[in-house]
C-alpha cells in the first residue's frame, strides 16, 4: 500500500468507553507507536510523548459549499506531526464526545497537504449498551457519530439483558447497516477489529451486502437518519450515472452523511467504485469483474432525511 | 532555460549534515543556525558544525531570528533562545500546549501564540496578552514601532501590545495562515487555506487585494529588499506579485519565474539585489535574476529532500538552505 501514514477517528459519546479502548490501543504489546491526537489532557494513563491537544476548530472552506467544514486545528497539527515522520507509524485522532465526525473525515479529502502525507483508515465509534439509545433521542451528534462509523463498538454489554441488547442494536443497523459491529466489555476485542481498516480505500470496498441482511430488506428506519440501497440487476449508462451521483452529492450533500457503491458500465472490465462524505466523492475502476460474478451495480446512502423515492428512481434511470 | 542547462554553483556548496528535517534557519552574524524537527539547533560557521539541544526530546516547530538570536518554538510548549555562541535559554513556557507561530521584533521584544491567547514580551520583559477569536497562526511585527499583526480564521488583528484600547479587525472571511507586512508598512498580505493570498492595503484606503490561481497553499512569502515585489511559494513556479503601486497588484498579472515541473516550497529575496533563490519540493534550488530571468542551479533535485528553508546572509554573500530529510548546505557567492 501506500506509505501515507494511516489515521483512525475514534468517537463516542461522553463516558462510552473512549478512553478506555484509547489506553488498550496504546499499551497492547503491537510493537506500533502511535502519535495521539486528544482533546484533553490527563486522561491517557500511559506517558506516551507524542500526545498533542487539539481544539475542535472546525471551519468552513470558502468555496460556497456549507458543508465542506474541516478541522483547521487538526490540518496544523498534522503539519507539525509530519515533521517528525518516522518517530511514529500511525495517528489516532480522538474526538470529544459532542463532535460531528464529518469535518475530521473531510479534513483527509479537502486539505491537499494532509491527504498527501495522510489516509483516513476508519471511522471508530464507542457507543455505550445501556445508554445509547437515550442519547440517540436527545443527542443528534451521537446519531451521526452512529451513521459515520465505519467499525461500532457496542461496549459496556455486562449492564445491559440480552433483550436489551438486541434493541440497541436494532437501532444501531436502523441508522447504519454497513458498519462492523463488536459487543465488548471494557472494550476489549482484538486491536486488528479497530486499526488498519482501510475502510476508505476505494480497492477494500469489495461487498456492500450488510452480511446480516436478509433477503428484500433494503432499507431500514430511524426518525430521521435513514440508510437506503438500491440495486440494478445488470449494467448502468456511465454518460447517465456520473452526471446523476454528481449531482445528487452536490444538491443532496448537507444530508447524506456518507455513500459507497459499486457499478458495472457496459464493455468495461472492471468495477467501479466509489465513496463520498458528503459533498466529497472518490471514485475510480478497481479490479476486474470475476468470472462468473454477476455485473450488477448498487450503491448505498446513509442520510439524514434523504428523499429515499427520488434517490432510487434516480439510480434505476441510469440503468445501461 | 532549464535546471538541467543552467549554469552552475553547485561547486560553491558547502553541505551541512543537519540530521533531521528542517523547520526553520537563520544567520546569526556569520553563523547560519538550522533549527530542527527532533529539537536540536545547528550552529555551522566556517565547516565547522556545533549542536545545541535547545528543545530536549521534542520537536521546533517554528523558528526566528533577529540577526543575533535564534528564537524556536517547540511541540513542548517552550519558546527558547539560542545564540551564535551556543549558549540556549528558554524565554517561555507554555502547559504542553505546542507553539508553532512565532515573531521577533528588531528592538528585541518577541511574541506568540497558545491557542487564542498570543503574548508579547517587549524589550523590557513587559508582557501582554491579547486574546483573538479562534486560534492564532501567523505572527509579524510592523517594520516599525511596536505593533503585532495576527492571522486567524476569518481575517488578522493588528495589536498594539503596549496602548491601551481595542485592537484593530480586518476581515476576510475564511482561514488564514501566514501573515507578512510589507517592508514600507503600507500592505498585510497573509496566506489563505483555500490556495490563495489575501492582502489589505492599510494605506491609504484598507482595500482589499486577492491573489489567487495557486494550485497548492503558499507557505513561503518573501519581500524583495525595496518591498515593491513579494515572492511567494505554492505553484511550479516562484509567483512574484507587484506591490510597487499603492494599489498592490490589484488589476496586474504577477510574475512567473523558474517554471519546473515541481512545486516551489520556498522563497527568499537576496537583501541587496533583484535576485531570488527559489527551493523547490523535489530538492532543487535556483537563484534567478529578476531583470532577465536567467537563472543560476544551486542544487539539483534531490529524492524525498525537497527544500524546507533557505535564508541569505546579511551582506548577501551567502545562503543557507534546509530540506526535509536532514540534509541542508550553504552556497558562497563567487566574488
Amino acid at each position: 500500500m501506500s506509505d501515507k501514514i494511516p489515521v483512525t477517528v475514534l468517537t463516542g459519546y461522553l463516558g462510552a468507553g473512549k478512553t478506555t479502548l484509547l489506553n488498550r490501543i496504546l499499551t497492547e504489546p503491537h510493537g506500533k507507536r502511535y502519535a495521539v491526537i486528544v482533546n484533553e489532557f490527563g486522561e491517557i494513563g500511559i506517558d506516551n510523548e507524542l500526545v498533542v491537544g487539539a481544539d475542535e476548530e472546525v471551519f468552513e472552506m470558502n468555496n460556497g459549499c456549507i458543508c465542506c467544514t474541516v478541522r483547521g486545528d487538526l490540518i496544523r497539527i498534522l503539519d507539525g506531526l509530519m515533521k517528525r515522520k518516522g518517530k511514529f507509524d500511525a495517528i489516532i485522532v480522538e474526538t470529544t464526545g459532542l463532535a460531528d465526525p464529518a469535518p475530521v473525515a473531510q479534513t483527509f479529502f479537502m486539505d491537499q497537504d494532509v491527504s498527501d502525507a495522510a489516509r483516513l483508515d476508519a471511522v471508530v465509534t464507542v457507543a455505550d449498551a445501556k445508554w445509547l439509545s437515550e442519547r440517540l433521542k436527545d443527542a443528534p451528534e451521537a446519531k451521526s457519530q452512529i451513521a459515520f462509523a465505519d467499525v461500532i463498538i457496542l461496549n459496556k454489554i455486562d449492564l445491559v439483558s440480552e433483550k436489551e441488547l438486541e434493541e440497541v442494536e436494532a437501532r444501531i443497523r436502523a441508522i447504519n447497516p454497513y458498519a462492523k459491529l463488536h459487543r465488548t466489555t471494557n472494550c476489549a476485542l482484538p486491536i486488528s477489529e479497530v486499526l488498519e481498516r482501510n475502510a476508505f480505500d476505494l480497492e477494500r470496498i469489495i461487498e456492500l451486502e450488510p452480511d446480516f441482511l436478509e433477503e428484500g430488506h433494503h432499507h431500514h428506519h430511524d426518525e430521521d437518519m435513514q440508510s437506503l440501497s438500491v440495486q440494478i440487476d445488470g449494467e448502468v449508462d456511465p454518460e447517465k450515472f456520473m452526471p446523476w451521483i454528481s449531482n445528487l452529492t452536490q444538491v443532496e450533500g448537507p444530508n447524506i452523511l456518507r455513500c459507497k457503491g459499486i457499478v458495472a458500465f457496459p464493455n468495461e472490465p472492471k468495477r467501479f467504485v466509489f465513496q463520498g462524505v458528503h459533498m466529497i466523492l472518490d471514485g475510480d475502476v478497481q479490479d476486474d469483474w470475476k468470472p462468473g460474478q454477476k455485473r450488477n451495480s448498487k450503491v448505498v446512502f446513509i442520510g439524514r432525511d434523504l428523499n429515499e423515492k427520488a434517490i432510487r428512481e434516480g439510480f434505476l434511470a441510469t440503468a445501461a | 532555460m532549464t535546471s538541467q542547462t543552467a549554469p552552475s554553483l553547485t561547486e560553491n556548496v558547502a553541505p551541512v549534515a543537519a540530521g533531521a528535517h528542517v523547520t526553520g534557519l537563520a544567520w546569526l552574524k556569520g553563523t547560519a543556525a538550522f533549527a530542527l524537527a527532533d529539537g536540536g539547533v545547528l550552529l555551522a560557521k566556517d565547516g565547522e558544525t556545533h549542536r545545541v539541544e535547545a528543545h530536549p526530546d521534542s520537536g521546533i516547530l517554528v523558528a526566528v531570528g533577529d540577526g543575533e538570536r535564534l528564537l524556536t518554538g517547540g511541540d513542548d510548549g517552550r519558546v527558547a533562545v539560542t545564540g551564535q555562541d551556543g549558549s540556549t535559554k528558554t524565554l517561555a513556557e507554555t502547559k504542553g500546549a505546542w507553539i508553532d507561530s512565532l515573531a521577533v521584533h528588531p528592538g528585541g521584544a518577541f511574541a506568540y501564540a497558545t491557542g487564542k491567547r498570543v503574548i508579547a514580551r517587549d524589550d523590557k520583559g513587559k508582557e501582554k496578552t491579547l486574546e483573538v477569536p479562534s486560534t492564532a497562526r501567523g505572527l509579524t511585527f510592523a517594520p516599525k514601532g511596536y505593533r503585532l499583526a495576527i492571522a486567524h480564521y476569518n481575517g488578522a488583528t493588528l495589536w498594539f501590545p503596549n496602548i491601551e484600547g481595542k485592537p484593530e479587525s480586518l476581515e476576510w472571511k475564511g482561514s488564514h495562515l501566514d501573515i507578512t507586512w510589507s517592508p514600507d508598512g503600507r500592505f498585510i498580505v497573509t496566506s489563505m487555506q483555500e490556495n490563495a493570498l489575501h492582502g489589505w492595503r492599510l494605506i491609504p484606503d484598507k482595500g482589499h487585494m486577492r491573489m489567487s490561481g495557486y494550485p497548492s497553499k503558499t507557505r513561503s512569502l518573501s519581500w524583495s529588499a525595496d518591498g515593491k515585489w513579494l515572492a511567494t511559494s505554492g505553484a511550479e513556479a516562484a509567483i512574484i506579485w507587484p506591490f510597487e503601486s499603492k494599489e498592490g497588484p490589484t488589476g496586474k498579472a504577477p510574475r512567473e519565474c523558474g517554471v519546473r515541473p515541481a512545486k516551489v516550497s520556498s522563497v527568499s529575496f537576496h537583501p541587496n539585489v533583484y535576485v531570488l533563490a527559489v527551493g523547490y519540493e523535489d530538492g532543487c534550488i535556483l537563484l534567478i535574476r529578476m531583470n532577465d530571468a536567467s537563472e543560476l542551479l544551486v542544487r539539483p533535485s534531490v529524492k524525498d529532500s525537497g527544500i524546507t528553508a533557505l535564508a541569505w546572509d546579511k551582506p548577501g554573500k551567502r545562503l543557507a538552505f534546509g530540506c526535509a530529510d536532514g540534509q541542508a548546505g550553504i552556497l558562497t557567492l563567487p566574488t
